[in-house]
């Protein structure tokens, strides 16, 4: 139970557990579990996951996000282009990037857990994990 | 007379462009480039960066299906709307106010039937406002005031994508400081659950019948004027009543148009109703949902002229104008009264019914565009162009009637729609 535990938070890979990996009894399982974590590769510190593919670059996500607005205000809070190095979203090519995830309100002790990048992207490109 | 600003954008924030991917003409997108060639767009939206970063699929320039040189290709163009007697001269709003002024003063000259886009748009719309009768405000207003936003008939998640998230919805303004969840309602009526719905939730989303805004409206408008709202779709009252208390407290309200709302209506009578009655209860604006990047340009250009804003033929020897329903696009190509066409920054063989424009590939057809497309295909004459607000600069009007400089970020070798047309005008 720990080990899952330590799997989905992201701080054990599938492959730390060495009965998993050597025995073929567990091959199966093995592939399975790998299968499903994969994906959870990509994902930041915080278990943000931009889908690449699906973004539009609206810049909702921007502007709603709460630590933008407070880091910069005149700039993505106000719906321009970020003009504060601490915004956690910015649109490049037409496609949010996610940076400076350790200010994102999910992150650290006193994480909260905040959906306003989630809530505001029409083709659901954001999720976290 | 429309609000008319100006923003010199350029002056103070030198690294500061103007994305022309739509009628936002966002003004804080920041390029890099190598060789000459855009290789990052920062802020732009994927529609605006598609727009930015140039065609796949460049024109050539080519007459009589060959390879030509410039000078050829608008000799011979000259040559095709001298010859003609009944020209026209359609597309304008991807190019800027300046080439559109040409254009203007092409037609004029050749006697040309005279058309854009807004013809089968945002025409109504537009020719309202520049009259004077939909009160109307500018974006920054929105993005500083609006507390009750109305998306009708309207996506700008896909349609314009930066619109929620720069002006009408997310970002903080001076008197909206406390953020979208507390400080504005958006609202959408429409007849499918669009991805702006979906943003607006579900309390929030009217969703109607096919072609019944008119009726919605009449709803609407018993309700604020404290009747039972009745629709023969059955809509429930209840959220017809309270939609109406919503509106009658808002202190900026907007109702943005979209195309939805344009197509559904035969005329605009019920919502010039609406707004009247909304302004008696509350205060409410009108906003167009333009498309293409200048089309509210050329609308105020041809108003600023001759009094309209679209749909218009000239008597090359009198200067005089005819407007109507038969000098648009539409019914000039319908009724075949046309002889010849230039085509600026369009491409109506892929945006017009088939039965419409297929008469355009049997008459003489020249078109001016950066990027190839099916009108170009089967154009006699097609002169590539500058892009405009990237390898060209000029003015071009956003949605809102505030005027935008655009500038040039890289160079090209191709002449901008304006000095083409100049040169044909010339050579005529």
């Amino acid at each position: 139970m720990a080990f899952a535990v330590d799997l989905l938070g992201r701080k054990a890979k599938v492959e730390d557990c060495p009965s998993l990996v050597s025995e073929e009894k567990y091959k199966a399982n093995y592939e399975k579990l790998s299968e499903m974590i994969g994906p959870v590769g990509d994902v930041t510190e915080t278990g943000l996951i931009v889908h690449e593919d699906k973004c539009i670059g609206c810049g909702n996500c921007v502007v709603a996000c709460p630590v933008n607005v407070a880091n910069d205000p005149l700039g993505a809070g106000s719906g321009k282009a970020p003009s504060s190095e601490k915004v956690i979203f910015k649109v490049e090519d037409g496609v949010v990037k996610a940076r400076n995830v350790q200010e994102c309100r999910r992150f650290g002790e006193n994480k909260i857990l905040c959906v306003a990048c989630i809530d505001t992207c029409p083709t659901k490109a954001i999720e976290f994990v | 007379m429309p609000l008319f600003l100006f923003l010199n954008v350029g002056d103070d924030l030198s690294e500061y462009y103007v994305c022309t991917g739509c009628a936002l003409l966002c003004d804080d997108i920041e390029v890099e480039t190598e060789d000459n060639k855009l290789t990052r767009v920062h802020a732009a939206c994927l529609k605006g960066v598609a727009r930015m970063k140039a065609c796949s699929d460049p024109m050539e320039c080519r007459v009589d299906g060959e390879k030509a040189d410039i000078d050829s290709a608008i000799a011979k163009a000259a040559a095709i709307l001298k010859n003609a007697k009944n020209p026209l001269i359609f597309g304008h709003g991807n190019s800027s106010s300046q080439a559109q002024k040409v254009a203007i003063g092409l037609a004029r000259k050749t006697g040309a039937y005279i058309d854009d886009t807004s013809s089968f748009c945002q025409g109504p719309i537009v020719e309202a406002i520049v009259q004077d009768e939909f009160k109307t405000c500018t974006l920054d207003d929105i993005r500083h005031k609006a507390d009750v936003i109305i998306f009708w008939g309207a996506d700008p998640s896909n349609s314009h994508p930066r619109h929620l998230s720069r002006y009408s919805y997310f970002p903080r303004g001076k008197e909206r400081q406390r953020g979208w969840e507390e400080d504005r309602t958006a609202i959408s009526i429409d007849v499918r659950k669009s991805d702006t719905a979906s943003i607006c939730k579900d309390h929030r989303f009217y969703q109607i019948p096919m072609g019944e805004d008119a009726q919605f409206m009449e709803a609407l408008l018993s309700a604020l004027s404290g009747k039972v709202p009745k629709t023969s779709f059955d809509f429930d009252k209840k959220r017809i009543l309270e939609l109406a208390n919503v509106l009658k407290k808002a202190k900026f309200g907007v109702i943005c148009v979209g195309l939805g709302l344009v197509y559904s209506l035969e005329e605009l009578e019920p919502l010039f109703k609406l707004m009247e009655k909304l302004n008696e209860v509350s205060n409410f604006h009108i906003m167009p949902m333009v498309g293409q990047y200048n089309m509210r340009g050329f609308n105020q250009n041809l108003f600023a002229e001759t009094g309209y804003i679209n749909r218009l033929k000239f008597n090359a020897e009198t200067g005089e104008t005819e407007h109507g329903a038969k000098y648009s696009v539409v019914e000039a190509l319908r009724n075949r009264s046309v002889d010849a066409a230039l085509v600026i920054g369009s491409d109506p063989l892929s945006s017009l019914p088939l039965s419409v424009a297929r008469y355009l590939a049997e008459i003489p057809l020249i078109t001016i565009d950066p990027c190839q497309s099916l009108t170009a295909t089967r154009s006699t004459v097609t002169i590539p162009c500058a892009l405009g607000g990237v390898e060209s600069g000029g003015t071009a009007v956003r949605m809102d009637g505030v005027e935008i400089e655009l500038k040039k970020i890289v160079e090209t070798d191709n002449l901008s729609d304006e000095e083409i047309l100049t040169r044909i005008t010339e050579a005529i």
